[in-house]
């Protein structure tokens, strides 16, 4: 029997702990930025308290975290996405890098705003 | 050797209402990923200084950012339902020996969201 380690396993935590913070916090994110502060059914804080509120280390540790493992929840899911949904199976070699590449691409990206704020 | 497989269409997944169901649900990591760029670009606005950020809530005032967020909200919250909807059957949480109820681990983590959502409303609005 082939017992070889993949990183199948791993992938899969990623994805699940990921779609668990996404479930958990972006609907609160995404309607207080993306709709109640465009739309002005709040008044949008000012840059001095969000500017407080990122230097503090444990938001930026919240918000590292968040973006990492959403990240790679989508690079998971958008990959089997195109397997299956569009039947590009046969592509999975580039879909992979494609999938994985830009989740580390924006964890790198977001570890480097994040530490420069 | 060969194996024969089936010939699946392209669009199978219209065929039934639960296949267009899970499709959608797949689709909404695709606005996952765009709510941690719109994230990181308000994360670097901030940072940036007082003319970015206006920059930023200029840019994220136009019509058409606030639809793509708008559909994003709605599949972000199909995402969440179905998510927290599926919890038990991934976790089976025991205590003293018997099996917790599937709706209670269905409670706990909407409990959780709730939570989690007053915490950052009023970290963000205080």
């Amino acid at each position: 029997m082939n017992r070889r380690p993949t990183p199948e396993p791993f992938l899969w935590m990623l994805f699940s702990s990921g779609g668990m913070v996404a479930a958990l916090m972006v609907p609160i994110l995404l309607f207080l930025f993306g709709i109640a502060f465009p739309l002005d059914l709040l008044s949008a804080p000012s840059q001095a308290h969000l500017y407080a509120v990122l230097h503090n280390w444990i938001t930026r540790l919240v918000l590292f975290g968040l973006c990492v493992l959403a990240l790679f929840h989508w690079a998971h899911r958008f990959r089997y996405t195109l397997y299956e949904g569009l039947q590009l199976r046969k592509y999975a070699v580039p879909i992979v890098a494609f999938c994985y590449g830009g989740a580390v691409v924006g964890s790198v990206i977001a570890a480097a705003l994040l530490v420069t704020v | 050797m060969s194996v024969y497989q089936r010939p699946v269409h392209l669009f199978w997944w219209l065929e039934r209402r639960s296949y267009v169901l899970f499709v959608l649900r797949e689709l909404s990591s695709v606005f996952i990923a765009w709510f941690v760029v719109f994230l990181l670009l308000l994360i670097n606005a901030v940072s940036d200084g007082e003319a970015s950020y206006q920059k930023f809530l200029d840019w994220s005032g136009q019509w058409w950012v606030i639809a793509i967020n708008i559909i994003a909200m709605l599949f972000v919250l199909l995402h969440a339902v179905t998510w927290f909807a599926l919890a038990p059957r991934a976790m089976v949480i025991k205590v003293r020996g018997r099996r917790l109820p599937p709706r209670h681990v269905v409670a706990a983590h909407y409990l959780a969201w709730l939570v989690l959502t007053a915490i950052v409303a009023w970290v963000v609005l205080k």
